[in-house]
C-alpha cells in the first residue's frame, strides 16, 4: 500500500501569499472561523500515515480535518496556546508520551459507549482521558540464514551475538520503553547489566531508524536487531525491485517474548479529547470513527499496525511473517512509569556512545 | 561629536552630533532587542523552575562524553571548513586555472543542502549495498559486504566529514569577497619586501580577512552545534542531543533549558573572546583599490589546482544532488508524481523565507545602524548591546529557541486577541509567530553582514555628508544604502536560504495544514520512507540554487574578476 499519495493537506491551506501579506503588514486577522463543520488535529504522528484514514473520516461525516503534525514540544505548544487552542483531538505515539498529555493537562475525559466497547479496558484510561488506537510489537530483525525458532529480549545480551546486533539510539521512545518494562519485570539492576551486555554486542554505533536494522542486515554489517513491526510490513509489501523491498527481503521476523512473562513487548499509538476543545462533538465523532472497523481495517492494511478492535483482519504479510500477538501483560501504565529511569540507565551504560 | 546615554529613564541628553539616530530609530532598535531576549528570557525562567537534581547524573554519566564529542566535531568541523573555505577563496583569487570562472560560483552550491539531507545522502551511497562500496567490492573481487566493507560512517569523523563539506562555503563566501578587495598594492609590497608568495598569504592578506574569516567560521561552527538531524543519523551525541534527551526522552523541559543555558553562555563566551580578541584592529580601507590579478598556472600546477577546487563542489554538492535527483527520478518513474500538495508547500517555503528575508534585513538595518557609532567614537550603548543581543538566535537550536518564544508570543496573542474579542490566535493562526520566530534565529546574519559592510564605509563620507547638511536619516538613504546594496542583497541571499532549510521552528510554530518542503520532507522520514522524500528535497535544493546563483552574483560578480563588492 506504498501507493497511497492521499492529497493530503488538501483541506483550506493558507494561501502563501495572504501568509506573506500578513506577515509583513503584521496583522492578525486571519479568519479561521467557517461555517462547515471541522476538528482540529495536532499529532506527532506523520499526518501522511494517518491522512487515509482522515480522508475516510471525511467522506463519511463531511467534517473536514485540519492538521498539525508537531515533531517535538505538542505538550508545549497546547499549554501556551491555553484556553483558544485551535486543537481538537491530540494524537501521539507510545504511552509515555501518551500520559505525558493527560499529566500536562492538555486533555479531557470523554465517556463514549463505542470508545469503551472497541477498544479493550487495558489500553485506555479508566478516566476517558486517552485511547489507543493501534499496537505496534518491538520484534527482532534476524538474517534470512539464521536458525531461530524462538528468541527472548534477554539473550539480546548473550555473547554468542556480540558484534551482530544493530539497534537504533537507546534512548529513542521505542527503545526506552522496552528498557522500562524490562525494568518492570527484572529490576534496575538485572536490566542495567542487559543493557551493558547488548550494548558490548553492538555491531555499530547505536543510532539510525528501525528499518535500517534490515538494511544493515542485508549489507552484512550485523545479523540481528529489535525494531518495530509494521516496517515488515512497509518493506516487505513494497513494490519489487526497490531498495525498501530488497531489505524486507533479506530479514525473517520473530516475536521475541520476555522470558518472565512469555509476552511480547508491545506499544501504542493513541489519542485524547484536548482540553480546551473548540469542537469537542466532532472530535469525540473522530475518536468513535477511528476505532470503527473500517479505520481499524486501513489500521492494519495501510499502516501495517495491530488493531486495538479485536476481529479485524491483520495485513496478510504481517499475518504470515509475524503473525498473531501474544502481548506482554505488563499493564501499559508501568511502562510510562519507569521511562526516566530507563532513560537514565541508557545514559549510565553509554549505549548510544 | 560624542552623543551619551546619559540620566535617569526619559531624561536621556542627546548631544546632537552626525552618529546620533532618533527616538523612533533608538525605539525600534530595543524593540528588536527585546524580541531576541523574549524567548531567551523564558528559556531561563523554565531553567529557574528546574530541579538541578539531574546534574549529578549529567555530570556522571552525559557530560563529559557530550562535551568532548562537541568539541571534536566543532575542532573537526572548523578546521575542515577553515581549510577549504580559505584554501578554495585564496586559490580561485590569487591563481588563474581550467575551470576557475565557473567554480568560482559553483563553491558556494552546497549553501543550497540542507546537512541533514546531504548526511542522509551519504548514508545511503556509502553503505555497504551502496554504490560506492559496491564498485569497490566488484573491483577487488569480493562478492559480499560480509567478506570487505568500509567503516562505517555513523562516526564522529564521518559526521565532521558531512557538515564540513556542506558548511564550508560560509567561510568561502567571505572569505572570498574579502580577498577579492583587498588591495593589491599590500601584496605587491609584502613581495618587494621578499615575501613569497605563501608568506604575502600567510602575512598579509590572510590576518586582514581575520574577521570575515571569523564571521564564516561562526556561522558554520553555530550550524554544527545547533545540528539535529545528521547528528542524529550520524549517531554523534553532541550537547544539543543532550538537550532533547532531557526534554524528550525525560520530559524535563526545565532540565533541557538549563543545557540549553549553559550552551549559550559558552558561545557567548567564545564570541566575545573573538571579539575582544581583534578590539584594537580596523580593517576598513579609505577607497577602492585595484584588486590582485590571478597568477596563471600552467601544466601540472593548474590541473592539481582544477582538481583541489572541484573536489569540495563534488563532495558538497553534486554527489549528493545527484543521488537526490536519481531517487525522485526513481520516484516519478514509478508513477508517483508531484502532488498538488508538493506545490503547495513550495509556495509556503517561499513565502515564509520571502517574510522572515524582509523582516531580517528591515530588523538587521535598523540595529546595525543603531550600533555604527561606537565605531566613531560615539558609542550608544544600547544600539551596540542589541547589535550583540541579535545574533543569540542563532546560538541556540531551533527547538529551544521556539520552546522559548511558545510562551511570550502566545502570551502577546492571547492579549492581542482579548482586546480584539477574537476567540482564535491571531498571530499564530496566521503564521505569524512562525515567522518572528525564524527572523530571530536568522537575524544575525544581516547584522554581521551590514555590520560589516559598515565598517567598510569610511565614516568620511558620513561626516562630509552632515557638515553640507544632510539628515542622518538621508544620509542613510543617500550615502550609505546604495554602498551597502551587496552586503544587504548578500544578507538577504543567505537568510533566504536558510530559512527555506529551516526545519525545527516551523515543525513546532506552523499554523494548521501549513507545510513546507522541509516539513513534508521530514514527514517523510519521520515514517521512515526517506527514498519517498527525495523530490521534496530535490525541491529544497532547486529552490536553494537559484538564491545561491544570485549569491555568487552580487557577492563575486559574474567572471570571477572582482565584482562590485564595496
Amino acid at each position: 500500500m506504498n501507493s497511497i499519495r492521499p492529497s493530503r493537506r488538501a483541506s483550506r491551506p493558507l494561501p502563501p501569499l495572504q501568509l506573506l501579506a500578513l506577515a509583513l503588514a503584521g496583522l492578525g486577522a486571519a479568519a479561521s472561523a467557517s461555517a462547515a463543520e471541522q476538528v482540529t488535529l495536532y499529532t506527532t504522528r506523520e499526518a501522511g500515515l494517518i491522512q487515509p484514514l482522515l480522508a475516510a473520516f471525511t467522506a463519511q461525516t463531511q467534517i473536514s480535518v485540519n492538521t498539525v503534525f508537531v515533531k517535538d514540544g505538542l505538550l508545549e505548544r497546547v499549554k501556551a496556546e491555553g484556553a483558544r487552542s485551535p486543537a481538537d483531538v491530540l494524537m501521539t505515539v507510545d504511552i509515555g508520551n501518551l500520559l505525558d498529555l493527560v499529566d500536562g493537562g492538555a486533555t479531557q475525559p470523554v465517556k463514549s459507549a463505542a470508545l469503551e466497547s472497541a477498544i479493550p479496558a487495558s489500553l485506555r484510561g479508566a478516566d476517558g482521558q486517552w485511547f489507543s488506537l493501534s499496537l505496534r510489537a518491538r520484534v527482532l530483525y534476524a538474517d534470512k540464514g539464521m536458525k531461530l525458532a524462538s528468541f527472548a529480549y534477554e539473550d539480546l545480551a548473550n555473547p554468542r551475538y556480540k558484534s551482530k546486533v544493530c539497534i537504533r539510539a537507546g534512548q529513542h521512545p521505542y527503545n526506552t520503553a522496552l528498557v522500562s518494562a524490562m525494568i518492570a519485570h527484572d529490576g534496575a539492576a538485572a536490566t542495567e547489566q542487559w543493557l551493558r551486555g547488548v550494548k558490548a554486542n553492538l555491531a555499530r554505533k547505536a543510532a539510525g531508524g528501525d528499518r535500517d536494522v534490515a538494511r544493515d542486515i542485508l549489507g552484512g554489517i550485523c545479523d540481528v536487531g529489535l525494531a518495530n513491526s509494521y516496517y515488515v510490513g512497509q518493506m516487505k509489501n513494497a513494490k519489487e525491485g526497490t531498495d525498501a523491498r530488497k531489505w524486507g527481503d533479506a530479514i525473517q521476523v520473530i516475536r521475541p517474548t520476555f522470558a518472565k512473562t512469555k509476552g511480547t513487548h508491545v506499544n501504542v499509538s493513541g489519542a485524547s479529547l484536548a482540553r480546551h476543545a473548540p469542537n469537542p462533538a466532532n472530535a469525540v465523532k473522530l475518536l468513535e470513527f477511528l476505532v470503527s472497523e473500517p479505520a481499524q481495517a486501513l489500521y492494519a492494511g495501510a499502516n501495517y499496525e495491530y488493531p486495538v478492535r479485536q476481529g479485524v483482519a491483520l495485513d496478510p504479510v504481517i499475518a504470515a511473517s509475524i503473525g498473531q500477538l501474544v502481548p506482554d501483560p505488563l499493564p501499559l501504565t508501568e511502562i510510562a512509569r519507569h521511562r526516566k529511569q530507563a532513560s537514565a540507565l541508557v545514559d549510565k551504560v553509554g549505549f548510544d556512545q | 561629536m560624542s552623543a551619551r546615554w546619559a540620566g535617569p529613564a526619559g531624561l536621556a541628553l542627546w548631544a546632537p552630533g552626525p552618529q546620533t539616530v532618533g527616538p523612533a530609530w533608538r525605539a525600534a532598535t530595543l524593540l528588536i532587542a527585546v524580541g531576541v531576549l523574549a524567548p531567551l528570557a523564558s528559556l531561563l525562567w523554565l531553567a529557574l523552575q528546574g530541579d538541578p537534581s539531574h546534574w549529578q547524573h549529567l555530570a556522571d554519566y552525559v557530560l563529559p562524553r557530550a562535551m568532548r564529542d562537541t568539541a571534536l566535531l566543532l575542532a573537526g568541523v572548523g578546521l575542515l571548513v577553515l581549510l577549504i573555505g580559505t584554501g578554495c577563496a585564496w586559490l580561485v583569487s590569487s591563481c588563474d586555472f581550467p575551470g576557475r570562472s565557473v567554480l568560482h560560483w559553483a563553491l558556494l552550491l552546497p549553501l543550497a543542502m540542507p546537512t541533514y539531507i546531504v548526511a542522509f545522502a551519504y548514508l545511503d551511497l556509502l553503505h555497504p549495498i551502496g554504490p560506492v562500496q559496491g564498485a569497490i567490492r566488484w573491483a577487488l573481487g569480493y562478492a559480499s559486504p560480509r567478506e570487505f566493507r568500509l567503516p562505517d560512517l555513523r562516526s564522529l569523523p564521518g559526521a565532521i566529514f558531512v557538515l564540513g563539506f556542506v558548511l564550508y562555503p560560509y567561510v568561502y563566501l567571505t572569505a572570498r569577497a574579502m580577498f577579492m578587495t583587498q588591495p593589491a598594492h599590500l601584496l605587491e609590497a609584502a613581495r618587494t619586501l621578499g615575501a613569497t608568495r605563501s608568506g604575502a598569504f600567510f602575512r598579509v592578506a590572510l590576518p586582514l580577512a581575520r574577521p570575515a574569516l571569523a564571521v564564516g567560521l561562526a556561522l558554520a561552527l553555530l550550524e554544527t552545534l545547533n545540528d539535529i538531524g545528521a547528528s542524529e543519523f550520524l549517531g554523534v551525541n553532541t550537547l544539543t542531543v543532550a538537550v532533547y534527551t532531557t526534554w524528550i526522552t525525560r520530559s524535563d523541559l526545565a532540565g533541557a533549558a538549563q543545557i540549553a543555558g549553559v550552551m549559550l553562555l559558552a558561545v557567548v563566551g567564545l564570541l566575545l573572546l573573538e571579539r575582544h580578541g581583534r578590539r584594537h584592529q580596523r580593517f576598513g580601507s579609505v577607497q577602492r583599490m585595484r584588486a590582485m590579478q590571478p597568477h596563471r598556472l600552467r601544466g601540472a600546477a593548474a590541473w592539481a589546482a582544477t582538481a583541489c577546487a572541484s573536489a569540495p563542489v563534488a563532495i558538497g554538492f553534486a554527489a549528493p544532488a545527484l543521488y537526490l535527483l536519481w531517487e525522485a527520478g526513481k520516484r516519478l518513474q514509478s508513477g508517483a508524481g508531484v502532488s498538488a500538495a508538493l506545490v503547495a508547500s513550495l509556495g509556503n517555503t517561499l513565502a515564509l523565507a520571502s517574510g522572515v528575508t524582509v523582516a531580517t534585513l528591515a530588523a538587521g538595518l535598523v540595529v546595525a545602524w543603531g550600533a555604527r557609532a561606537l565605531r566613531a567614537g560615539a558609542g550608544w550603548r544600547p544600539g551596540v548591546g542589541a547589535a550583540r543581543v541579535s545574533v543569540l538566535g542563532y546560538a541556540v537550536p531551533g527547538t529551544v529557541l521556539a520552546i522559548g518564544l511558545l510562551t511570550p508570543a502566545l502570551a502577546l496573542d492571547n492579549a492581542i486577541a482579548d482586546a480584539l474579542g477574537l476567540r482564535h490566535l491571531p498571530l499564530m493562526g496566521a503564521g505569524i509567530v512562525l515567522v518572528v520566530a525564524c527572523s530571530i534565529r536568522f537575524l544575525a546574519m544581516p547584522v554581521g553582514g551590514i555590520e560589516a559592510g559598515l565598517a567598510r564605509i569610511p565614516p568620511a563620507l558620513e561626516q562630509a555628508a552632515r557638515l553640507l547638511g544632510e539628515t542622518t536619516g538621508g544620509t542613510l538613504r543617500r550615502v550609505h544604502l546604495p554602498l551597502l546594496a551587496p552586503a544587504l542583497a548578500t544578507s538577504a541571499l543567505l537568510v533566504f536560504v536558510d530559512a527555506m532549510k529551516e526545519l525545527p521552528a516551523t515543525l513546532l510554530l506552523r499554523p494548521p495544514n501549513f507545510d513546507t518542503l522541509a516539513t513534508w520532507l521530514y514527514a517523510e522520514a519521520a515514517r521512515g520512507t526517506y527514498e519517498e522524500g527525495a523530490v521534496a528535497a530535490l525541491g529544497i535544493v532547486l529552490a536553494g540554487l537559484l538564491p545561491v546563483l544570485l549569491l555568487a552574483r552580487t557577492q563575486l560578480g559574474d567572471t570571477g574578476t572582482p565584482g562590485r563588492a564595496a
